[in-house]
């Protein structure tokens, strides 16, 4: 069974198509795994009947030469998807139960393409989170360890999708990333994830937290199989008003097309403090890689990048506090029952929505209220603008840039805060890209004093996802990450 | 001529805006693919979109932006190319997404004006401040259960266009006026069907009141007039209760107040605690929304001809009086009739024929234009019947009636009762020696001096021929034989 | 701009979210810590720079006016946590 779970996605789809194994023995070997790492808590729900009635009608397609470019692909889906007839939570009690009558678009899309759903996938409630703490279904554990085998978190919010595929229980997962959810956690777990550019996949049927930086993407284990799953994610979706109608590039020919002639470029204000030195070295390291590998290293500026975390939380919660004033207990969820309907409003919201949740619904409130609009939200959003003309201006030289995932490895589950800034910091590598709309994708590069795997990110200009896929493959390559996470499934214990 | 009403204390004068919802006409909703008609059973045209389930998101119907596009037209207003939808945050039952999609700060329709005729017959012009899109919101139904409320989301996402006036009116009857014109513009257009007692149109009406000359005092607003009759009522009741507060030396709250249209008197709503904090912000799953001059230009090439424009034309061209004119252009399909009605005919004496007779039998019968048996053609052949002299005016009311009754063409009519006018001489002399011989004594009378008697003798040459002799030709040969 | 307990009851009565007593101070602490880190953006000169509400630079995407969708009342009413006769049920409202 685990030679089975060692399988890359693209290494599997030959074997399927070779009639190796069969679809149905490949998602059992994942179930097994999911059984086998359940204590990571990746897992909010395994679909294991439908599962395996999936694999054995993808199994018919190869049988009949119809396979689709996912088909028998073992895929977790992160609970912020709605697939129809499972529940759907958001890792929220005000969701808890709710079964959708239908299907997010990103994820009808793998079905077409054959994708196999093992279940849904642990996460941030409501995507609020970087380290996957605030789940109603409780914490989920990062399959990596240090010395010391205290558990560790695996990021957030998609840190279920993360964990599940650094583990093997899932051999591809779906995660969203709105300030960094899929490129921070991809990075805590040692895989590679990718988070489009805004607009390339369709955000109908995912649970809205902030509607202009919400975005889909792949979580997998290395960068072929992230240009695959990417292909079968994004399509034009007339059902989001957000949704572009740019096709997708070739993304296989990108894998091998190398960065010889490309410029890339190294933000002198992504050296912070709070940075690991580790992780600074890896980054430096990363620079030689490219360099060797004929392209062109360039320092860069990007002047308002420490404006961006704290735009972000302005305009994220400002938009989250409108998304969710739908979870009212009136048409679906939570009701805690109540003698008036704004009673019920109170109760139902106080008891459903956690801490994090809660607070961010506040925050939104207050930046939008009367007086304080134009002294936050529209600050906030001319800040953006400013964000994206540093993007702008910078990608007229250079084709992409190379910066850290991460300041830091991932850390203990539990950790102590006294105040929510010191969580927020997490994502300040990766927020000023959801704020200008671009591309970026994390890569492991390698592993720091602890052993604990550090992410690369590259970031890049709109549309042209396939850059970051030529120099995500080169890094990878050079990088030669095989290290795999102590509580993987079928690991030796 | 003045508005001012006159208070204890001395005059006041009344300032009033108001703020009219109008449900689109479509056939979606504005932004789902549900059907936005009426009638349906609770929640069958509710779409996941409109019931707000997670992830749902909006997707704009083009023709209810032409719709409102059109409106803007027929107000000659400013459309703005780009425009931005805005969310209204705020909770209640029947708005499931917990906010309303609308239109804040960059509506599509910007400044216009509304031309009203006041009583008198003169022409104001009121002030359109902008026009812009909403969605409609559910319907809640509180006594059906004593402990809960029933809600259906059928109206829910359905195209509102809110019209809002500048605080042009100085009186309740220019306002009521104001509402009839916009109605009568949204229906010519077609954007709206005007229907006031199923709320395809409401009105919000903002009051205040101020010495001449002075500033805006402070304004309530009452919402949800569904009829012309009720504003008025509602803004009058508002007038004499804030001028009742103000000359007792109190101030007017601003606030939201309700119509009963029991009592005909308005009464606070909500109070200053709960006011809404609406925290309007672009609505980031929709984009700026751009219309190109081309497609404006489009839309007001297909418009169709506006009931002022075609009033200013009856009056100039056909020499119509503005009261006809008004009345005639109310309504686009009266409109229609009229110039069927009147093509190639004496167009003063069609609409005269249209205002007094035609409508005086619809009113009588309670029916409507549109199931009446009279056609244009019909009512134009009519008076075509009265000029050409072959029945006289009297006569035409008669063969009236009876095509209102059976739909028969007048031509048929005149020719089963043989009701053709005389208007041969010879057969009119013939008649008037006959009652000339037979009224000596009077003839003698006349021209002795009693000039009245003529129309004696008028009226008995009109009995002797059934009515139908030429009124015209009796007067002339009878001036001639008795005047010698 | 911090904010106090009574201005953190407003807020959360804004929200329709019950916050016990005893968190309203804990939370203002919270918000205060949040919002003078967010403060930090009034360094940043933003004189003559439009906002930027989205970034997909392409404008709004309109569909044809055709009934495409609706009738389907038990797929609207089937998470319902109270349904009757068609309608949803919520405790009774006074206007």
């Amino acid at each position: 069974m685990s030679d089975l779970l060692s399988l890359t996605a693209v290494e599997a789809r030959a074997e399927l198509d070779k009639r190796s194994f069969s679809a149905v023995e490949l998602t059992q070997a994942y179930l097994d795994a999911a059984a086998a790492t359940a204590d990571l808590n990746a897992y909010v729900l395994v679909t294991g009947d439908h599962a395996l009635e999936m694999a054995a009608k993808s199994d018919e397609k190869i049988a009949d030469g119809t396979a689709g470019i996912l088909e028998g692909v073992p895929i977790g889906v992160k609970d912020l998807f709605c697939t129809k007839g499972f529940a759907s939570t958001a890792c929220s009690e005000i969701l808890k139960g709710f079964i959708p009558t239908y299907e997010s678009t990103v994820t009808a899309n793998l079905w077409s393409a054959g994708g196999v759903m093992v279940g849904k996938l642990n996460c941030d409630e409501f995507a609020m989170g970087s380290a996957n703490e605030t789940s109603a279904f409780g914490p989920v554990i990062n399959p990596w360890q240090a010395a010391d085998r205290l558990d560790l978190v695996p990021g957030g919010s998609s840190g279920g999708s993360a964990a599940a595929v650094a583990a093997r229980s899932a051999l591809m997962a779906t995660g969203t990333d709105t300030g960094g959810s899929i490129r921070q956690p991809a990075a805590f777990c040692g895989v590679v994830g990718m988070k489009p550019t805004y607009g390339r996949c369709s955000r109908w049927g995912v649970v809205a937290f902030a509607s202009s930086l919400d975005q889909a993407g792949p979580f997998t284990r290395n960068v072929a199989d992230n240009a695959l799953m990417m292909q079968a994610m994004a399509s034009h979706d007339p059902k989001d008003s957000t949704s572009s109608q740019e096709a997708l590039q070739n993304l296989t020919a990108a894998l091998t097309a190398g960065v010889k002639g490309l410029k890339i470029g190294v933000p002198k204000e992504y050296v912070m403090d709070g940075m690991d030195t580790d992780v600074f070295t890896l980054w430096e390291q990363a620079q030689t890689w490219l360099t060797d590998a004929g392209a062109e290293l360039v320092e860069v500026s990007l002047p308002h990048t420490k404006y961006a975390l704290p735009a972000y939380y302005i305009i994220a919660p400002a938009e989250a506090s409108s998304n969710l004033a739908r979870y009212d207990g009136v048409r679906y969820g939570l009701r805690v029952e109540a003698d008036s309907l704004d009673a019920m409003y109170e109760e139902t919201r106080g008891a459903g929505f956690g801490e994090e949740v809660q607070r961010r619904i506040m925050i939104g409130t207050y930046v939008l209220s009367a007086g304080y609009y134009d002294a936050y939200y529209l600050k906030a959003q001319r800040v953006r603008r400013l964000i994206k003309d540093d993007f702008d201006t910078v990608f007229q030289t250079v084709d992409a840039l190379i910066t850290p995932a991460t300041p830091t490895a991932a850390f203990a589950v539990g950790r102590k805060i006294d105040d929510p800034v010191t969580n927020f910091l997490n994502d300040v590598f990766t927020v000023p890209a959801n704020l200008a709309g671009l591309p970026g994708i994390s890569v492991p590069g390698g592993v720091n004093a602890d052993g604990l795997p550090l992410g690369l990110q590259i970031l890049g200009r709109a549309f042209d996802e396939a850059t970051l896929y030529r120099v995500a493959s080169v890094i990878e390559a050079a990088a030669g990450f095989c290290q795999t996470p102590q509580r993987m499934a079928g690991a030796v214990t | 001529m003045s508005d001012l009403v006159k208070g204890r204390t001395g005059d006041w004068e009344v300032v009033i805006g108001l703020e009219v919802h109008a449900q689109v006409l479509s056939k979606a909703k504005l932004f789902s693919g549900a059907s936005a008609s009426f009638g349906a059973g609770p929640n069958e045209h509710v779409a996941l979109v409109d019931a707000a389930m997670p992830g749902m998101l909006p997707v704009i119907n083009r023709e209810c932006v032409y719709q409102a596009i059109r409106t803007g037209l027929g107000l000659k207003a400013q459309i703005n190319l780009v425009s931005v939808f805005d969310r209204k945050n705020y909770f209640y039952a029947d708005l499931p997404q917990g906010y309303q999609i609308s239109q804040f700060k960059d509506p599509i329709v910007g400044e216009g004006v509304l031309r009203i005729v006041t009583a008198d017959g003169s022409t104001r012009d009121i002030g359109i401040e902008r026009l812009h899109l909403e969605q409609d919101a559910g319907k809640s139904m509180h006594d059906q259960h004593p402990t809960k409320s029933y809600i259906d989301l059928n109206r829910t996402g359905v195209a509102l266009m809110e019209i809002v006036s500048r605080p042009d009116m100085r009186s309740s009857v220019e306002a009521a006026a104001y509402v009839r014109k916009l109605r009568s513009i949204l229906r010519y257009l077609g954007t709206c069907d005007g229907n006031m007692e199923e709320g395809s149109l409401r009105a919000d009406v903002n009051v205040s009141v101020r010495r001449p000359g002075e500033e805006f005092g402070t304004r309530t607003e009452t919402k949800n007039l569904n009829s012309l009759r009720f504003i008025q009522m509602a803004i009058d009741y508002e007038v004499a209760r804030q001028i009742e507060i103000l000359e007792d030396g109190g101030s007017i709250d601003q606030e939201t107040r309700l119509f009963d249209t029991n009592t005909g008197m308005t009464r606070t709503m909500r109070s200053k605690e709960d006011a809404h904090d609406y925290r309007y912000f672009p609505d980031p799953d929709l984009l700026p929304m751009v219309v190109t001059q081309e497609e404006v230009d489009a839309l007001a090439k297909e418009l169709p001809e506006l009931p002022d424009d075609i009033r200013d034309r009856l009056i100039d061209t056909y020499g119509l009086s503005p009261y006809d004119a008004s009345v005639i252009t109310e309504e686009r399909a009266t409109a229609l009739y009229y110039e069927e009605a009147s093509n190639g005919r004496d167009r003063k004496l069609v609409a005269n024929w249209m205002t007094v007779e035609l409508f005086g039998a619809l009113n009588k019968s309670g029916k409507a234009l549109d199931d009446c048996a009279v056609t244009p053609e019909h009512l134009g052949a009519l008076v075509g019947l009265i000029s050409d002299g072959t029945i006289s005016g009297r006569i035409a009311k008669d063969v009236f009636a009876d095509m209102f009754e059976t739909g028969k063409a007048p031509d048929v009519i005149v020719e089963e009762k043989g009701l053709k006018q005389v208007s041969d001489s010879g057969a009119i002399e013939g008649l008037i020696d006959t009652v000339i011989a037979d009224n000596q004594d009077k003839v003698e009378e006349y021209r002795g001096g009693k000039d009245k008697l003529f129309g004696f003798f008028v009226g008995q040459v009109m009995k002797a021929s059934g009515g139908q002799a030429n009124p015209g030709m009796v007067n002339d040969i009878l001036r001639k034989r008795l005047d010698g | 701009m911090s904010v106090d307990k009574t201005t953190v009851a407003k807020i959360a009565r804004l929200a329709r979210i019950k916050v016990p007593e005893e968190r309203l101070d804990p939370l203002a602490r919270e918000l205060n810590g949040i919002l003078d880190w967010i403060a930090e953006l009034d360094e940043v000169n933003t004189d003559h720079v439009a906002p930027l509400a989205n970034v997909t630079g392409h404008a709004l995407r309109m569909r044809d006016d055709e009934v495409t969708d609706g009738n389907y009342v038990d797929d609207v009413l089937v998470n319902a946590p109270e349904a009757a006769s068609g309608f949803y049920a919520v405790p009774k409202v006074v206007e």
